[in-house]
C-alpha cells in the first residue's frame, strides 16, 4: 500500500515550486494519499513484455523545411511579461540562494 | 425583438438563412449577444457560461461578413454564424485565462490554429467560455472565476471541464462552440446538458495554441446542439497543421456526408458493440434505462448489436490519473512568473525561485496543485517505473482492447457518463468521486480514438439529460457522426423534436452593465 506523508507532500510541492502553507498541506496531503491509493491498483496489471505507449497515434519524426518563417516580434513576445526592460524579460535576482 | 428567435436555430439553418438573405450576420450576432446579456449573468447568478464577451469584435466581424455576402463572396458556408471559444484556446487580442488566476488579464499575441481557421471562415467570435482551471475537472467548479450553472437546473453542474461551451449552446447563447477533451471534457458536458459534443481522433484537429493540459491526450472539437452542426464545425477546424507535429496528415472521410447519411435513420449492416465494462455498480438506473432504449432503437434501425468486453478498461481511470498528472506537472512548469501571467513578489529581497513559488501558490487552485504534486510524485525517481512506466504499459493494453473490439464491430457504445448532473458543491472536495465522472470517456483519450456524445433522453429519477456515447477507430470519425445522427433522428421522431425543447425557460436577469 503506497503511503504519502505530509512531509513528502511538502517536499514534492517544493520540487514543483509551489509554496504551500501549513493549512494547504493539512488539506491536500490526505487527499493525495487517497488518490494515490486508488491509482496504485494498476501495479502488476501489465507484464514486462508489454511495450509502453507514450503517444496514442504512431508517428515518426516530423520535420519541416529549414527556412525562416514569420514569428512573434520581441514586442509581442514581451507583451504579457510581468516586467520587461530594454527588450528583455526582467526577472528577480537569480543568485544568492543557499542551494 | 423580431418575430423569429434566431438563437433557437441550428448552425446549418443559420447558414441557409444567411445564404438566402433571410437574415444578416449582424442580426444573428446581436440576437446571441442579447441572449447572453439576458441569461448569462455572472459568478453569482445566471448560467455564467462566458468569462469574456466581445460584443464589439463580434459585431465588427459580422458586418464584414454581411459585406462579403452582399458582394456574393462568402468565405465559407458558416461565414457569419457566431461561435464561442473555450478559454483554453488562445485568441489574439482577446483575454485568455484557461480559468486560472495565474493568467488573469493575459492577452495572447497569437491565434490558435483552430481560431485562425474560424476567423478565416468569417465566423464572429462571441467570447470565451468558462472552464475548470486548465481543464482539470468534470464540473467547471474548479474555474477561478466561479462555476457555470447547468441550464436545465441552475443548482447543478454543467459538466467539465468545458461546462461553459456546453452550457452556452444549451442555453441558446451560441449555436456553435469550441471545446477541448482530454478525458471527456467535451463529451461529458454534452451529456449532462443535453447537447452534442465530439472528441475527434487524436491529431485530427490541431492542438497549436491550445494551452496544453496533457499533450498526448488533449484534443479540440465541436460543441453543438445537433450532430450535423458538429460535423460542419469539425470539417471547418480540422485537417493537417504543420504547426502541430502531432497533427494527422491524412484526410478523414466526409463527416457532413456521414451525418446526413445517418439522419436517414438506416443503420443496416452497421455492427455495434456494447461495452460490458461500462455498466453495473455506480451507473445510475435512469442513465442505463435511456441507454438501453437507445440501443434498442439502433437495432430497429437495422444495426447488429453485440456485447463486447474490453477487460483493461477497468484500469483506464487509474492509468489516466497517472499519465495526466505527469504530463500536466511538466506542462504547467512554464507558469514561472517570468514571461507572462501573474507575478507575486514576497517581502524582503526574494529570489526568482521565491517569486515563482509564491506566484504558483497564489495563482493555482487546489485541483491544479493536487495534480501537479501527484505528477511530480509519479515522475520522481524510485516511483517512475511503478507508476508512470506502468501506466504507459496499461495504456498499450487499453489500445489493444480497442483494436480487438474493432475487429468485431464498427463502433462501440456506452452511456457517456455514469450519472446525470449532480449538485454544485457535491463533489468539489472529493477528488476521487469527481474523477469517476470520466469513467466512460477516458479510454478514448488514452487510445486516441474519436467519440461523440448525443442526447439520449431524461433520467426518470431527476428529469435530467443522459448522454449516449459512440466510439470509433482512429480516423473513422465519420462512423461516430453516422451512428450519432441516426440516433438523434430516431429519438427526435419519438419525442416530436429535440431534447432541448424540454429544457426549462431561463429567467431573464436584470441587465448588468460591466466590462464583461
Amino acid at each position: 500500500m503506497p503511503e504519502i506523508s505530509r512531509d513528502e507532500v511538502a517536499h514534492l510541492a517544493d520540487l514543483a515550486r509551489i509554496d504551500l502553507d501549513d493549512a494547504e498541506l493539512d488539506h491536500l496531503a490526505p487527499q493525495l494519499a487517497v488518490i494515490l491509493e486508488s491509482v496504485a491498483s494498476i501495479r502488476g496489471v501489465a507484464g514486462d513484455d508489454v511495450p509502453p505507449t507514450s503517444h496514442p497515434i504512431p508517428l515518426t519524426n516530423v520535420f519541416r523545411e529549414d527556412v525562416v518563417t514569420p514569428s512573434l516580434t520581441a514586442e509581442q513576445a514581451l507583451s504579457g511579461a510581468p516586467a520587461s526592460e530594454d527588450g528583455r524579460f526582467s526577472v528577480p535576482r537569480i543568485l544568492g540562494d543557499e542551494q | 425583438m423580431s418575430a423569429v428567435d434566431w438563437t433557437r436555430r441550428t448552425a446549418a439553418d443559420l447558414a441557409d438563412a444567411l445564404a438566402s438573405g433571410e437574415v444578416t450576420s449582424v442580426e444573428l450576432t446581436q440576437a446571441h449577444l442579447d441572449r447572453i446579456a439576458a441569461v448569462d449573468g455572472d459568478a453569482t447568478a445566471g448560467v455564467h457560461a462566458f468569462l469574456h464577451v466581445d460584443a464589439e469584435g463580434a459585431l465588427a466581424t459580422a458586418r464584414e461578413s454581411d459585406e462579403r455576402r452582399a458582394a456574393g463572396n462568402p468565405l465559407h458556408p458558416l461565414d457569419g454564424v457566431p461561435i464561442a471559444v473555450k478559454d483554453v484556446v488562445v485568441t489574439e487580442g482577446m483575454p485568455t485565462t484557461a480559468g486560472s488566476k495565474i493568467l488573469e488579464g493575459w492577452v495572447p499575441p497569437y491565434d490558435a490554429t483552430v481560431v485562425r481557421r474560424i476567423k478565416a471562415a468569417g465566423l464572429p467570435i462571441l467570447g470565451k467560455t468558462n472552464m475548470d482551471e486548465f481543464a482539470m475537472g468534470s464540473s467547471t467548479e474548479h474555474s477561478a472565476y466561479g462555476p457555470t450553472r447547468n441550464p436545465w437546473d441552475q443548482t447543478r453542474i454543467p459538466g467539465g471541464s468545458g461546462g461553459g461551451s456546453a452550457a452556452a449552446v444549451a442555453a441558446y447563447e451560441a449555436p456553435l462552440a469550441i471545446g477541448t477533451d482530454t478525458g471527456g471534457s467535451i463529451r461529458q458536458p454534452g451529456a449532462v446538458t443535453g447537447t452534442v459534443g465530439v472528441k475527434p481522433t487524436y491529431g485530427a484537429v490541431s492542438r497549436y495554441g491550445l494551452i496544453a493540459l496533457a499533450n498526448s491526450l488533449d484534443q479540440a472539437g465541436p460543441v453543438t446542439r445537433t450532430v450535423l452542426d458538429a460535423a460542419l464545425l469539425q470539417e471547418l477546424i480540422g485537417g493537417h497543421d504543420p504547426l502541430d507535429s502531432t497533427s494527422v496528415d491524412q484526410e478523414l472521410p466526409s463527416l457532413v456526408d456521414a451525418a446526413r447519411q445517418g439522419a436517414s435513420g438506416d443503420l443496416s449492416g452497421v455492427r455495434i458493440g456494447v461495452v460490458t465494462e461500462m455498466s453495473g455498480e455506480g451507473w445510475q438506473p435512469g442513465v442505463m434505462a435511456r441507454f438501453q432504449e437507445s440501443v434498442d432503437l439502433l437495432v430497429k434501425a437495422g444495426a447488429e448489436v453485440v456485447e463486447v468486453s474490453c477487460p483493461t478498461f477497468v484500469h483506464a481511470l487509474a492509468t489516466y490519473y497517472l499519465i495526466l498528472p505527469a504530463e500536466c506537472s511538466s506542462n504547467l512548469a512554464k507558469f514561472d512568473a517570468m514571461r507572462y501571467g501573474l507575478r507575486v513578489v514576497p517581502e524582503g529581497n526574494p529570489s526568482a525561485e521565491d517569486v515563482m513559488k509564491a506566484t504558483r501558490d497564489a495563482g493555482f487552485g487546489d485541483e491544479v496543485k493536487r495534480r501537479i504534486i501527484l505528477g511530480t510524485y509519479a515522475l520522481s525517481s524510485g516511483y517512475y517505473d511503478a507508476y508512470y512506466g506502468q501506466a504507459q504499459k496499461v495504456r498499450t493494453l487499453i489500445s489493444r482492447d480497442f483494436e480487438a473490439a474493432f475487429d468485431k464491430v464498427d463502433v462501440l457504445v456506452s452511456p457517456t457518463a455514469p450519472t446525470t448532473a449532480f449538485e454544485l458543491g457535491e463533489k468539489l472536495d472529493d477528488p476521487l468521486a469527481m474523477y469517476l465522472n470520466d469513467l466512460a470517456t477516458i479510454p478514448a483519450n488514452l487510445a486516441g480514438v474519436p467519440g461523440i456524445s448525443v442526447p439520449a433522453g431524461l433520467a426518470d429519477e431527476d428529469g435530467l439529460p443522459v448522454g449516449f456515447q459512440v466510439l470509433a477507430p482512429a480516423l473513422a470519425d465519420d462512423r461516430c457522426y453516422r451512428v450519432g445522427a441516426a440516433l438523434e433522428a430516431l429519438l427526435a421522431a419519438e419525442w416530436g423534436g429535440p431534447l432541448l425543447d424540454k429544457a426549462p425557460d431561463l429567467d431573464k436577469l436584470d441587465h448588468r452593465e460591466g466590462d464583461r
